[in-house]
């Protein structure tokens, strides 16, 4: 499994044609204590750079774009239930959704973790 | 992952900073620019935590960037320069005994709001607590109306931070044991000894927090050492500028510039109780403000839009600007957020907006707009969370 990074801190973990899509330990850090989660519906397909989700913290709102195109396939509900786990494990169980990725050179532009690192330095 | 709101670009303009600024920086604080001045927006405990700890404990905020002015009459009277100011605020000025503060805000020929304001009594002059974005306005604003009677002096040597929380008076009296007697909004002159040295300050037993508190007016070149000293009890956590604002808004306070404006009346803005029955019609010194006529008229057949608190019954918080529909599907646009966010004692989202007076009644449902879909909102009373002032 690989795992990607945008410049806008979205993490992507591709498994096979699916993409898990989770924001950053960078991002959580940047937008604070998180509040609110939104999820977009299983089945939508989105269209790449589409606001897919939104993260809300005490004090702002920021949308969590879709890194690439695809049909999401899944949406994690326990974030939903406890935003704080955007906080306490971003790269992990605070993943956002799944995508059945479309185009696979939706992929080349993204960076590994050495690049996001030296994006975020 | 993209921001949809920002503070201000750094780069606006040069940004002034408050004698605090390198105890901001030692303590971890996020500084961003407000109001004119870098300004820590929070620290590393987060704005959860801040809010939270400043309920149950004591929270130091620092609030020099507002601005502070005494007004002393020529004649050496109180009563003149609260008399001068009367011309100005529809406040009550000349009923604030020594030694106690009152709110105000200062108006315009058209009824609206130019700032509010603290006003106290200390004795033989008045001291003004103004807001950081309107002070020099408001410092022009009193020279242009109130320089045949009275001398306006700004204290830029001043530092002026805020203790608050149910600890507050236990950490204060400490170091002033003045303090411990005053009630909620008594405000003057104190000594708090900070390493077997007295400082002159100007304390209110006030804030803008909805809890039990104090301001304490420092000069400058101490405020350091005081803050230092206050931070080194364990009861009390630094807070920065975000947890100020959620709890200014569970406790249902106007924030200048959101809630009230240029173009919001003191009855709009559901201040009401801030007007004394001696300035309305009927008084004994009724008028004589900007706005009267336009504001005292409200006063007798209502303002058609009322400021009211708004609730959610899900967890996704309404921002400021969100638009406000009598129902799920009207397009009629009715009204605005004005201030709107998550407030962390009720764990629930919390606003305040502006409605058609019919539609302010609590209990009465509306709805915002938020991210295209139509989410229910209930008018509330306020304050959200009880106060805990000690009066």
């Amino acid at each position: 499994m690989t795992t990607l990074f945008t410049s806008d801190h979205e993490w992507l973990q591709i498994d096979g044609d699916v993409a898990t899509i989770g924001i950053t330990d960078y991002a959580q850090t940047q937008l604070g204590d998180v509040v609110f989660v939104e999820l977009p519906k299983v089945g939508r397909t989105l269209k790449k750079a589409e606001a897919a989700a939104v993260v809300e913290s005490v004090k702002a709102a920021s949308d969590v774009y879709a890194p690439i195109a695809g049909e999401v396939l899944e949406v994690n509900d326990a974030v939903a239930a406890d935003p704080s786990l955007v906080n306490s494990d971003p790269g992990k169980a605070a993943w956002f959704f799944k995508l059945r990725i479309a185009n696979k050179s939706d992929l080349d532009g993204l960076m590994d973790e050495a690049a996001y690192k030296a994006h975020t330095a | 992952m993209q921001a949809a709101e920002r503070p201000s670009s750094p780069a606006d303009t040069a940004l002034k900073r408050v004698p605090l600024h390198d105890l901001h920086v030692a303590r971890g604080g996020k500084i961003v620019p407000f109001a004119g001045y870098e300004m820590p927006v929070q620290y590393a405990a987060g704005v959860l935590k801040e809010h939270l700890h400043t309920r149950a404990s004591a929270g130091l905020f620092d609030v020099s960037h507002m601005g502070q002015i005494t007004l002393t009459a020529k004649s050496g009277k109180v009563e003149d320069a609260a008399r001068a100011l009367e011309r100005l605020v529809p406040q009550d000025i000349l009923a604030v005994p020594r030694g106690r503060q009152r709110y105000a805000q200062f108006t315009n020929e058209a009824g609206g709001i130019l700032d509010d304001l603290m006003v106290a009594n200390f004795g033989d002059h008045l001291f003004l607590v103004v807001n950081a974005a309107c002070k020099t306005e408001d410092e022009a604003h009193l020279r242009q109306h109130l320089s045949d009677v009275c001398i306006i002096e700004p204290l830029p040597d001043r530092a002026l931070i805020a203790l608050q929380g149910p600890k507050a008076v236990e950490v204060l009296s400490k170091h002033a044991p003045t303090v411990a007697a005053m009630r909620f909004m008594d405000a003057g002159a104190h000594k708090v000894q900070i390493s077997g040295r007295a400082i002159d300050c100007f304390v209110s037993r006030s804030g803008y927090t909805g809890e039990d508190g104090f301001e304490i007016s420092v000069p400058a070149s101490d405020v350091e050492r005081l803050a230092t000293t206050l931070l080194a009890d364990p009861a009390v956590l630094p807070i920065g500028l975000g947890a100020r604002d959620s709890l200014r808004l569970e406790a249902g306070l106007c924030l200048y510039g959101h809630d009230i404006d240029t173009t919001t009346t003191p009855v709009e803005g559901a201040l009401e109780w801030s007007v004394q029955k001696s300035r309305r019609n009927g008084g004994a010194r009724m008028g004589g403000f900007p706005g009267a006529d336009i504001i005292l008229k409200e006063f007798e057949t209502g303002a058609s839009r009322r400021r009211v608190g708004l609730r959610t019954e899900g967890r996704a918080p309404v921002r400021e600007h969100a638009s406000l529909y009598a129902s799920e599907t009207s397009a009629d646009k009715i009204g605005t957020v004005t201030s709107g966010g998550f407030g962390p004692t009720l764990n629930a989202p919390v606003a305040m907006g502006y409605l058609p007076t019919p539609l302010s009644t609590e209990g009465t449902i509306v709805f915002a707009d938020v991210r295209g879909q139509r989410l229910a909102l209930r008018v509330s009373a306020m304050p959200f969370v009880p106060n805990g002032y000690k009066r």
